[in-house]
C-alpha cells in the first residue's frame, strides 16, 4: 500500500510536466529557436538564394541605421512608425473612450451600437486596407464628396501625398538612443525617489544620467556613427490616411474594453462623489478615469504591438514602395522575398521585435508582479 | 490506474508530431518505369483571365499526350507574382521543389535559381527536340549560364509599347509619337483640353520603373542599355543620368493618382477618353480586347518614343529544379512547351507571341502579328523592371530608389544610389 502511495505521488509529480514537455520543446524550438536563427541570420552577409553564413556581425545593422544605398527607407520607415503609432493609439483611445462613455447612458439600443461599433473588428486589415484604398483614392473616393453639393473636390491625395512636415535631420542613432536613457533614468530616479523605501537605489540611475551627460559633453555624438549627407526625415501627412483606416477598424475594440470597465465601477462610487458635490465631469475626471488606466494600459500594449508590426494595411492601402506611408514590416517582406536580402531582413526583422520587446516586456514583468501581489 | 493513463497522452501528441513530419517525406510516389505517370506539380501565378485560360490549355494538350500524369496545377495569386515568387522562394530553400515553375528569362532565372544550384540543366532537351533553330538566340542568350540552357521560354510580351486612344488622334490630328520631343509636342495640344496625356498606374512602383526602362533605351539605345548590365556603363554617367531628367519631365504629364492606380486602371484612363496614351507591356493589349475594343479601330500602338527596332522582352519560362520530385512528368512538360502545338494552345488565349519563330501565325490577332514580326527582326534586350536585366536583389532596391525619386526628383542623389546598388550586386565595379 505504501509503495504504491509512494509510485501514485512520483506520478502525480511526472505527469504535469509531461503534459507541459510537448509544448515547451515546440515553443523552445519553434519560437526561441527561431528567433535566435533569425539574429544569427542577420549577422551574416546571406544574400540571394543561396544560403551564406560569412559572419560579419553588426554589419547590417549598421548599413541600416546610417548607411545610405536604399536612400535611408529603413530610417524612413521608423519615423514613419513612431508617428503612426503615436496617432493611432491615441485616435483609438480617445475614440473608444468616448464611444464607450456615450453607451454607458443606458440609451436605447445600446446592444445595436456595441454591435455597429465592434463590428469592424472582424473584418481582416486586408479587407479594411482595400476599402480605404478605394474611399481615399484622390481622384474618385472621398474627395469627390463636396462636389455632391456643388462645391469643390478636396485636393488632399491621402495615403500617395508626397509632402513632409514638421522635418528634422537623421543625426545617427546613438545620440537618440543615449538621450532616451538619460530620459528613462531620470524619469525612474524621480519615481525611486519619491518613494522612501527605494531612496536608496537613487544613485544607480543618477549615475547612469552623468554617464550619458559627459557622453554628450565630451563630443559623442560628433563622433557616433552618422549618415554621410544630412537627410530630412519627418511627418507624412500621408499617414493619416492609415490612421483612420486602422482606427476605424480597432477603435471599437477600445470602446468595448472601456465599456467593461465602466460597467466594473460601482456605482456607489459615484454616488459617493456626486453626494460630495462632484459634477458630473468631475466624476468622471476624478473617479472614472483614473480607475479607467490598467485598461489604458492593456489597450496600449494590444494595440502598440499591432501598430509596430504593422503590415497588411498599408501593404494593400498603398503598395509596397510608396515611402510616405512605408513601414519597417513592408521593408522585411520586400527585402526578403522580393529582394532575396535575408540578411537584411532578418535584421529589421530583429529590429521589429526589440521595438515590441520594449513595449510589451515592462508589461509583462508588471502585470505579473501584480499577480503575485494579489 | 487513471493517471497512469494520463501518461499515455503526451507520449501520444509526440508520435502524432513525429508521424505528421515523417509523411510529408514519403508521400512522394516516384514514377513508374514505363512511359510517364504520377503527381506533376505545375506552379504559376497565372490564376485568372487570359492567362489562366492559356496555361489550362496547355495543360490538355499535356494531358491527352500523357493521360497517366495526374497534374496539381499549384497556383498563387496577387502582387503580380509577388506573393507567388515569396512561396517559390521558401519552397525552394525548404528542399521542396515543385515539378516545374513560372520564372522570368534572365536574370530572375539565372542569378537566383541557376547561379545558386537550385537548377539542372536541360541543353540535351534543346538538342534532341531541335529548338536551337527556331528560337532566337538572344532568347537562348536569356536562359543560358556558361554554355547550359536552363529553360524553356513559353511565351514572349513587349515591354516598350505605347497605346494610344485613336478617337483622340483622330480628333486633334495627331500622328502617334517617334520620339519624345514628338510626345512632349501632343502633350501641350491634348493637355489644355483637360486630357491627360500619359496615364501611368505605379502603385507598387513597378510601372514607373517600366516606363523608365523604355526612357534608358531611348536615350542610350540597345546597346548602351546592355552595356549598363554588363558593367561598362556607370549609372552617374552623364547619359543615365540624361535618361533620369528625361524621366522626371515625363513625369510631369502623367495622371496625379498615379500612385493609387494599378497599371489597368491607367489602362482604362485610356479607355475612358480621360487620357491620351499609355506606356506598358503588351499584357495591356488583354486588357482592350476584354472592354470590346479592336486593335487599330479604337486603339492603336506604336514601339515606345525612341526604342524603334529594339524589343524589350518579358518572357515567361519554365525549368526543371534540381530535385524535382517527378523528374519524368517535368521533361515531358518541357516537351510539349516548347512544341508548336503548345506554344499555339497557350498564347492565343494569354495574349502574348510565341517564343520561337515558326508558329501559326494566323491564329494571333493583329497586334500579336505586328509584335512578331518585330520580333523576328529587332534587336531582343532583357527588361529591367520584370527581372530579366539584373538580380531580384538589384530590382528590389532599384524600385526603392525609384519611390525617392518619383518624390523628389533628385537626379544627382537617385543615381549615385543606383550606382551603389549596381556595386553592391556585382553588376558594376
Amino acid at each position: 500500500m505504501a509503495r504504491s502511495r509512494a509510485a501514485r505521488s512520483r506520478i502525480e509529480r511526472i505527469v504535469p510536466i509531461l503534459m507541459i514537455t510537448p509544448s515547451v520543446i515546440a515553443i523552445a524550438v519553434f519560437v526561441y529557436g527561431f528567433i535566435g536563427w533569425t539574429v544569427y541570420v542577420s549577422m551574416t552577409n546571406w544574400r540571394g538564394l543561396a544560403p551564406s553564413f560569412q559572419f560579419v556581425g553588426l554589419e547590417t545593422y549598421n548599413q541600416l541605421f546610417v548607411g545610405i544605398f536604399d536612400l535611408g527607407r529603413f530610417r524612413t520607415d521608423l519615423v514613419n512608425n513612431v508617428f503612426f503609432t503615436i496617432l493611432f493609439l491615441g485616435t483609438c483611445i480617445v475614440v473608444g473612450l468616448l464611444l464607450a462613455i456615450l453607451l454607458d447612458q443606458g440609451i436605447r439600443g445600446e446592444g445595436i451600437f456595441r454591435t455597429i461599433y465592434l463590428f469592424p473588428m472582424a473584418l481582416s486589415f486586408v479587407v479594411t486596407g482595400v476599402v480605404w484604398r478605394w474611399l481615399f483614392a484622390p481622384s474618385s473616393g472621398i474627395n469627390i464628396l463636396p462636389t455632391l453639393i456643388g462645391l469643390e473636390p478636396l485636393n488632399f491625395q491621402w495615403y500617395i501625398d508626397n509632402t513632409k512636415i514638421l522635418t528634422f535631420y537623421w543625426p545617427g542613432l546613438a545620440p537618440i538612443l543615449v538621450g532616451l536613457g538619460m530620459i528613462v533614468a531620470l524619469g525612474i530616479g524621480i519615481s525611486l525617489w519619491s518613494n522612501q523605501a527605494r531612496r536608496k537605489y537613487v544613485p544607480i540611475p543618477a549615475l547612469a544620467f552623468l554617464a550619458g551627460l559627459i557622453w554628450f559633453l565630451a563630443g559623442g555624438p560628433q563622433n557616433s556613427p552618422n549618415v554621410p549627407i544630412p537627410e530630412e526625415h519627418g511627418f507624412h501627412p500621408a499617414l493619416i490616411a492609415v490612421v483612420i483606416a486602422a482606427s476605424w477598424q480597432l477603435s471599437g475594440y477600445t470602446m468595448a474594453m472601456y465599456l467593461a470597465g465602466l460597467r466594473g465601477i460601482p456605482e456607489e462610487l459615484r454616488e459617493a462623489a456626486r453626494v460630495d458635490g462632484a459634477s458630473e465631469w468631475q466624476v468622471y475626471r476624478h473617479v472614472v478615469l483614473p480607475l479607467l488606466r490598467p485598461i489604458t494600459l492593456s489597450a496600449m500594449i494590444v494595440l502598440g504591438h499591432i501598430s509596430l508590426k504593422i503590415f497588411d494595411l498599408v501593404f494593400t492601402m498603398a503598395g509596397d514602395a510608396n515611402m510616405p506611408t512605408d513601414m519597417p514590416g513592408i521593408y522585411m517582406f520586400r527585402s526578403t522575398f522580393v529582394g532575396s536580402e535575408f540578411a537584411r531582413g532578418a535584421a529589421i526583422a530583429v529590429v521589429m521585435l526589440i521595438m515590441v520587446a520594449v513595449v510589451i516586456v515592462p508589461y509583462l514583468v508588471y502585470s505579473t508582479r501584480r499577480e503575485a501581489e494579489l | 490506474m487513471g493517471k497512469a493513463r494520463l501518461l499515455v497522452l503526451p507520449l501520444l501528441l509526440a508520435a502524432l508530431l513525429l508521424t505528421t513530419a515523417w509523411t510529408g517525406q514519403v508521400a512522394i510516389v516516384g514514377p513508374g518505369q514505363e512511359g510517364v505517370s504520377g503527381d506533376f506539380e505545375i506552379f504559376t501565378w497565372w490564376t485568372a483571365g487570359g492567362e489562366a485560360d492559356g496555361l489550362n490549355a496547355l495543360l490538355e494538350v499535356f494531358q491527352e499526350r500523357y493521360p497517366d500524369v495526374n497534374i496539381i496545377n499549384a497556383t498563387v495569386a496577387g502582387g503580380a507574382g509577388m506573393n507567388a515568387r515569396a512561396v517559390l522562394k521558401t519552397r525552394m530553400l525548404g528542399g521542396n521543389p515543385p515539378d516545374t515553375f513560372q520564372v522570368h528569362g534572365g536574370q530572375e532565372l539565372i542569378a537566383s535559381y541557376v547561379v545558386t544550384g537550385y537548377m539542372e540543366p536541360i541543353t540535351f532537351l534543346w538538342e534532341e527536340e531541335g529548338w536551337l533553330d527556331v528560337f532566337p538566340q538572344d532568347l537562348i542568350d536569356m536562359v543560358s549560364y556558361e554554355g547550359e540552357i536552363y529553360s524553356v521560354p513559353a511565351n514572349v510580351h513587349r515591354s516598350n509599347v505605347l497605346w494610344y486612344n485613336k478617337a483622340i488622334f483622330e480628333e486633334y490630328g495627331l500622328e502617334p509619337p517617334e520620339t519624345w520631343d514628338d510626345f512632349f509636342e501632343i502633350c501641350d495640344v491634348v493637355e489644355a483640353d483637360g486630357i491627360t496625356c500619359l496615364s501611368l498606374g505605379d502603385v507598387g512602383i513597378w510601372a514607373t520603373v517600366h516606363l523608365f526602362e523604355s526612357v534608358l533605351v531611348s536615350e542610350l539605345g540597345a546597346e548602351g542599355y546592355q552595356a549598363l548590365w554588363n558593367g561598362e556603363l556607370d549609372w552617374t554617367s552623364d547619359e543615365v543620368k540624361g535618361a533620369f531628367e528625361l524621366l522626371y519631365q515625363i513625369l510631369q504629364h502623367v495622371n496625379e493618382d498615379h500612385g493609387a492606380l494599378s497599371w489597368d486602371q491607367a489602362v482604362q484612363l485610356v479607355v475612358d477618353g480621360e487620357a491620351a496614351m499609355n506606356l506598358m507591356g503588351d499584357w495591356a493589349e488583354g486588357y482592350f480586347t476584354s472592354v470590346g475594343w479592336t486593335p487599330n479601330v479604337e486603339y492603336g500602338w506604336v514601339p515606345s518614343p525612341g526604342t524603334a527596332g529594339t524589343f524589350i522582352v518579358v518572357t515567361d519560362t519554365f525549368g526543371l529544379p534540381l530535385g524535382a520530385p517527378n523528374r519524368d512528368a517535368a521533361i515531358a512538360f518541357l516537351r510539349v512547351l516548347g512544341s508548336v502545338e503548345g506554344q499555339d494552345a497557350f498564347n492565343p488565349l494569354k495574349g502574348s507571341i510565341p517564343a520561337r519563330v515558326d508558329t501559326d501565325r494566323s491564329l494571333y490577332d493583329e497586334y500579336l502579328q505586328s509584335s512578331m514580326d518585330d520580333f523576328a527582326v529587332d534587336t531582343l534586350v532583357p527588361s529591367l523592371a520584370h527581372g530579366s536585366a539584373a538580380p531580384e536583389s538589384f530590382g528590389a532596391d532599384f524600385g526603392t530608389v525609384m519611390s525617392v525619386f518619383v518624390a523628389t526628383g533628385d537626379v544627382d542623389l537617385v543615381s549615385s544610389a543606383a550606382q551603389q546598388i549596381c556595386v553592391a550586386n556585382g553588376i558594376c565595379q
